[in-house]
């Protein structure tokens, strides 16, 4: 009955993956995916397992616990600002690595000497992977939420002592099939904490997203490595689900950035420092007015703006869209050129303009928008930077190179809206700050933006 | 169960979440992550069935730390994909 009922909760996870690859059915996917965890949840607390009686032991415990983290979750995830949700996300999948490593290590120290050689193997799977997840999680959500450098972090003997940690996970990892004992397999999950910190650091801001897709394909794996030795279908059948969808949609992703995912994954080996790009000089660059700025939108026909992370920071999307709208009532056509992984994480640009009631139609994917920059008159550039750079294009060994760009450069003029000089997330100086076509309008976005607005009307 | 039962379900499940996602655009590239990062929340299932079988203090530590953390994946993942999906409805005009 209980294998029933999670075989009805797999389907349910199979419909909610299905419906959330697609915009119409995005919603009503997640919700079928939230009812098959709510119903496997609530039938493991009647079916628990033959050999068990009813009710649960420890069952205060158990409900306290699950009052304890719903106190914590969702709080958290109703009250994170869209700016914050990538590092939210990551933090949520770490602690459910963290949780499957735990789950082994309690089942393994229960089993004892009845654990089967394939019990141990899919533990110290489960631990290893578990752990690599919970911490890699941690250190991308701190350089997401940017309490460390977002830049890779790469020591002198880096790539060596990374591999001398994984050996050794290996090494403990059989150590602990070999013998059989409570130490190794602690001295195994320290390890396997350090290995995903050294991992992750390497890792430029530019990917992170792409890590924590992956390191959520990982936690999966560990979750149906779980289910194996707790004889569960049901886990077996979702971890392997998010493991699979997770490594295409981590594949997909990395397209969409144009990174090879084994360059990504494999950067940790092959890390070579930077060098610095050059000396941070005093350039001229061209400065202007909200008044300067609004005089160059009035004459234009054709306008794109180009949305970043600084507009997400700022919570300008309201204030953009207003200067949209005005702009189209003086007859301009209003684009908005959206790369995809502005911001922090893919998509991340049409959520926030979505919220701001942003017409679909005006949103145009990069495919759609590189083409006509030829015939726009002006581009607006809005907190975004390494997705218009063109060191992606020009300088190889930059660790943006190779990622496609939106060719701002062929606009006619070019307004960067900017807080300060400080380079991007991958912390690349931007050539066409210098442009002479180029004028830069400082300040927090959503302040300068409704400068603009005002200087526009009175026009 | 048999190994080649379990094998059969993990060999179909790879195919199927294979299949499900193929073709995804970009634009819902972090809610299907995220929903799938709640999915993987179903941990829970197994934290409590461990927390059920704990006999000493340490291991029912453990259990219940894990059953805090994956109800926090679970339930918190859920929820911030309805609130990042919430924003794309009333797009289609």
């Amino acid at each position: 009955m209980y294998d029933l009922i999670g075989l009805a909760a797999g389907i349910a996870f199979i419909l909610a993956l299905k419906g959330l690859s697609h915009p119409k059915t995005a919603r009503r996917g997640n919700l079928i995916g939230a009812f098959g965890a709510t119903l496997a949840t609530l039938v493991v607390f009647f079916y628990v397992s033959p050999e068990s009686s009813l009710p649960l032991n420890n069952l205060g415990w158990i409900l306290g616990a699950i009052a304890v983290g719903l106190a914590i979750g969702v709080p958290a995830a109703r009250k994170v600002q869209m700016t914050q949700m990538p590092q939210l996300v990551a933090l949520f999948n770490g602690v459910g690595g963290g949780a499957a490593a735990l789950v082994a290590i309690v089942e393994y120290l229960s089993l004892g000497t009845k654990a089967s050689t394939a019990d141990v193997i899919f533990t110290v799977f489960t631990v290893i992977v578990g752990c690599v997840s919970f911490s890699g999680s941690i250190v991308t959500f701190l350089k997401l939420q940017e309490l460390m450098t977002t830049r890779p972090v790469i020591f002198p003997a880096g790539r060596f002592i990374i591999a001398a940690t994984l050996i050794a996970v290996i090494g403990v990892g059989g150590w602990v099939v070999a013998a059989l004992g409570t130490t190794p397999l602690l001295v195994l999950a320290g390890l396997s904490l350090l290995f995903g910190v050294l991992f992750v650091l390497p890792v430029g801001g530019a990917d992170v997203p792409i890590v924590i897709s992956l390191l959520n394909a990982f936690t999966g794996l560990t979750v149906a490595a779980s289910g194996y030795v707790l004889d569960s279908v049901l886990l077996i059948i979702a971890g392997t689900l998010v493991g699979a969808s997770g490594t295409i949609l981590t594949r997909l992703m990395a397209e969409a950035m144009g990174r090879s995912l084994f360059g990504t994954l494999f950067g940790a080996f092959t890390a070579k420092p930077q060098e610095s790009s050059g000396a941070s000089e005093e350039r001229p660059v061209r400065s202007g007015s909200s008044d300067d700025v609004a005089i160059l939108l009035n004459y234009a026909r054709r306008v794109v703006i180009v949305p970043g992370f600084g507009l997400a920071v700022a919570q300008a999307q309201h204030t953009v869209r207003e200067l949209a709208d005005l702009m189209i009532s003086k007859g301009i056509e209003v684009a908005y050129g959206i790369h995809p992984v502005a911001g922090r994480m893919p998509g991340h640009m049409n959520v926030l303009l979505a919220e701001a009631n942003v017409p679909y139609d005006q949103l145009e994917e990069m495919d759609e928008v590189n083409p006509t920059f030829s015939q726009t008159d002006v581009a607006i550039v809005i907190g975004a930077n390494d997705v218009v750079n063109p060191a992606a294009e020009t300088v190889p060994g930059c660790p943006i190179y190779g990622m496609p760009i939106l060719k701002v450069s062929n606009a006619t003029n070019i307004i960067f809206l900017k807080r300060s000089m400080r380079p991007g997330f991958a912390g690349i100086e931007n050539e066409l700050l210098y442009d002479p076509k180029t004028m830069l309008l400082f300040g927090d976005a959503k302040a300068s933006l409704t400068k603009v607005v005002s200087a526009l009307k009175a026009l | 169960m048999e190994p080649m039962a379990i094998l059969s379900i993990f060999v179909l499940a790879v195919f199927v979440g294979f299949e499900v996602v193929s073709k995804v655009s970009s634009t819902l590239h972090t809610p299907l992550m995220s929903g799938a990062n709640a999915i993987h929340g179903v941990i829970l299932v197994g934290a409590i069935i461990v927390a059920d079988h704990s006999r000493t203090n340490l291991e029912l530590g453990l259990s219940v730390t894990a059953i805090v953390l994956a109800t926090i994946n679970m339930v918190g993942g859920f929820v911030v994909t309805d609130r990042m999906l919430e924003m794309f409805k009333g797009k289609k005009k």
